[in-house]
């Protein structure tokens, strides 16, 4: 793909110039932040439904006889008992227990595609094959693999209108392949926005066509592009967490709360003793979510007081469109919980911690 | 209200005169770049002000902006609608999203503002 002064373009940059984004770099790649404001738009997919392109993604498939032995070492959740159709959010995690990257792995027949954070695509494959066993071959198909997101409680009816298959049969983390716009397409059911909606995995050259026939198959419940920043928004106050800003390799799944992914009681994965000496001692931190009493917006790095004394550090912070408030996750000491304060700029406000997520209305819920 | 009346700062704040007053907001500009404005905070009436002084912040989704007072004086109004409607000040920036009046005390300062199209210029460049 062509470059431009603000990263490589995806297959649907046109479009997105088309359509007046105001674009940014985002894992090297010149991305939408948004459209017309970040506001709307993440109201739009809470009411009805956005089109997101998520192309800086990174897919790798993972084939072989020994595929499922090297995804077991490999990934901190279990693979061998995913069936074909399946798809499974994981870690991938460093001997000493810090996150690598967090990823889906979804199952084909025997081979398996890993969906990757676009920013830790050449990391997370060089890990990858530097920890391949025998018999495995792993593949780099992102430049191949363009990804387009519907989402929000009218996704379904968009897609379903560009395709024959039948989609209401299709459980949440499941998968399929398909024709969307006549194109072969893997199509999932899956996001990051706390939406019900659906990730569509095609070739760049067919994206211009099937992002057209999504924008008009979702013209009557007025369906529209949508940028990083709503992006953002939704998956913030769904608490869900972002790689490098809430993970990263100085963080272990017992920190971050996600040991629901992470099973100690499986084979041996890479991190795992690290990971269990974290949970058997107890975490100094745990990752929290954190609402702004009055005015202000958390912000990542800023310091979070009790009684003036500092007691963690905000990750992530972004105003919540549905709550109308500021909202943060970040790391507190063990044990702390209520009310506390946030240093913003040398002003100190007000906030409390609160069990996540933030928003609670989403339509991913009743799909589960 | 003529735009070309406003007077521009480096800093993407815009001055219209009225009598010894100087009205000020954000321009249009400034806006477009921080995105739905979600938060204003006020600054008090009767604060004086250098110019240059950092008087207030704009707080938008993505990211938060220091409002600077294009001239010395003392703060003789608020625009208090933008505690409700933050908002305003992407839809109007340049008239219903004014933020604060100053009464200013040198008006060799506004000589130091740029014209609408040195500002244009500027924003380009």
């Amino acid at each position: 793909m062509e470059s431009t002064d603000i990263g490589q373009r995806t297959a649907l940059y046109e479009q997105h110039i088309d359509a007046g984004a105001r674009m940014v770099e985002f894992a090297g790649y010149a991305l939408p932040i948004y459209y017309d404001s970040i506001v709307a738009e993440h109201r739009l997919v809470r009411s009805a439904a956005g089109l997101f392109d998520v192309s800086h993604m990174g897919e790798f498939l993972v084939s072989g006889a020994g595929a499922v032995e090297t995804l077991e070492r490999l990934l901190t959740n279990r693979v061998a008992d995913l069936v074909p159709g399946g798809v499974r959010l994981s870690f991938m995690c460093y001997e000493h227990g810090g996150v690598v990257d967090d990823l889906l792995v979804y199952r084909m027949d025997d081979d398996y595609m890993l969906v990757v954070n676009g920013s830790n695509r050449h990391k997370d494959l060089a890990w990858v094959r530097e920890h391949l066993g025998d018999r495995t071959e792993v593949v780099d198909v992102s430049d191949e693999t363009a990804l387009i997101a519907v989402q929000g409680p009218r996704a379904e009816g968009v897609v379903a209108g560009t395709t024959g298959a039948d989609l209401s049969g299709m459980g949440y983390y499941r998968f399929g392949r398909m024709e969307v716009a006549g194109r072969d397409v893997l199509v999932s059911r899956t996001g990051y926005t706390g939406e019900d909606g659906f990730e569509i995995y095609c070739g760049p050259a067919e994206a211009p066509a099937i992002w057209s026939a999504l924008l008009e198959s979702g013209r009557p419940v007025g369906a529209r592009p949508v940028g990083l920043g709503a992006r953002d928004t939704l998956r913030l106050e769904m608490g869900y967490c972002l790689y490098g800003n809430d993970i990263d390799e100085t963080r272990t799944p017992v920190e971050a709360g996600l040991m629901w992914i992470t099973k100690l009681d499986k084979g041996d994965f890479v991190g795992r003793d690290a990971i269990r000496a974290v949970k058997e001692e107890g975490p100094a931190e745990r990752l929290t979510g954190l609402v702004a009493a009055g005015r202000g917006v958390p912000r990542q790095h800023q310091a979070i007081l009790s009684d003036g004394k500092r007691v963690g550090e905000v990750t992530s912070g972004t105003y919540s469109p549905s709550l109308e408030r500021g909202i943060g996750l970040g790391y507190l000491a063990s044990g702390v919980s209520g009310k506390i304060e946030i240093d913003m700029r040398g002003r100190t406000v007000e906030a409390e911690t609160t069990g996540l997520p933030f928003y609670r209305d989403g339509s991913v819920r009743r799909r589960k | 209200m003529s735009q070309t009346d406003l007077r521009f700062a480096k800093t993407h704040e815009w001055v219209r005169v009225e009598g010894n007053e100087a009205v000020v907001g954000l321009s249009d500009y400034a806006q477009g770049e921080l995105g739905d404005i979600v938060f204003v905070e006020l600054p008090d009436v009767g604060l004086t002000v250098s110019k240059g002084d950092s008087v207030t912040t704009v707080e938008s989704v993505k990211s938060v902006s220091e409002v600077y007072a294009p001239v010395t004086g003392t703060v003789s109004a608020v625009n208090d609608a933008l505690d409700a409607e933050p908002g305003k000040i992407n839809s109007d920036a340049q008239g219903e999203g004014w933020i604060m009046k100053v009464e200013f005390s040198s008006p060799a300062e506004l000589d130091d503002l740029m014209s609408s199209s040195e500002y244009e210029e500027f924003t380009k460049g």
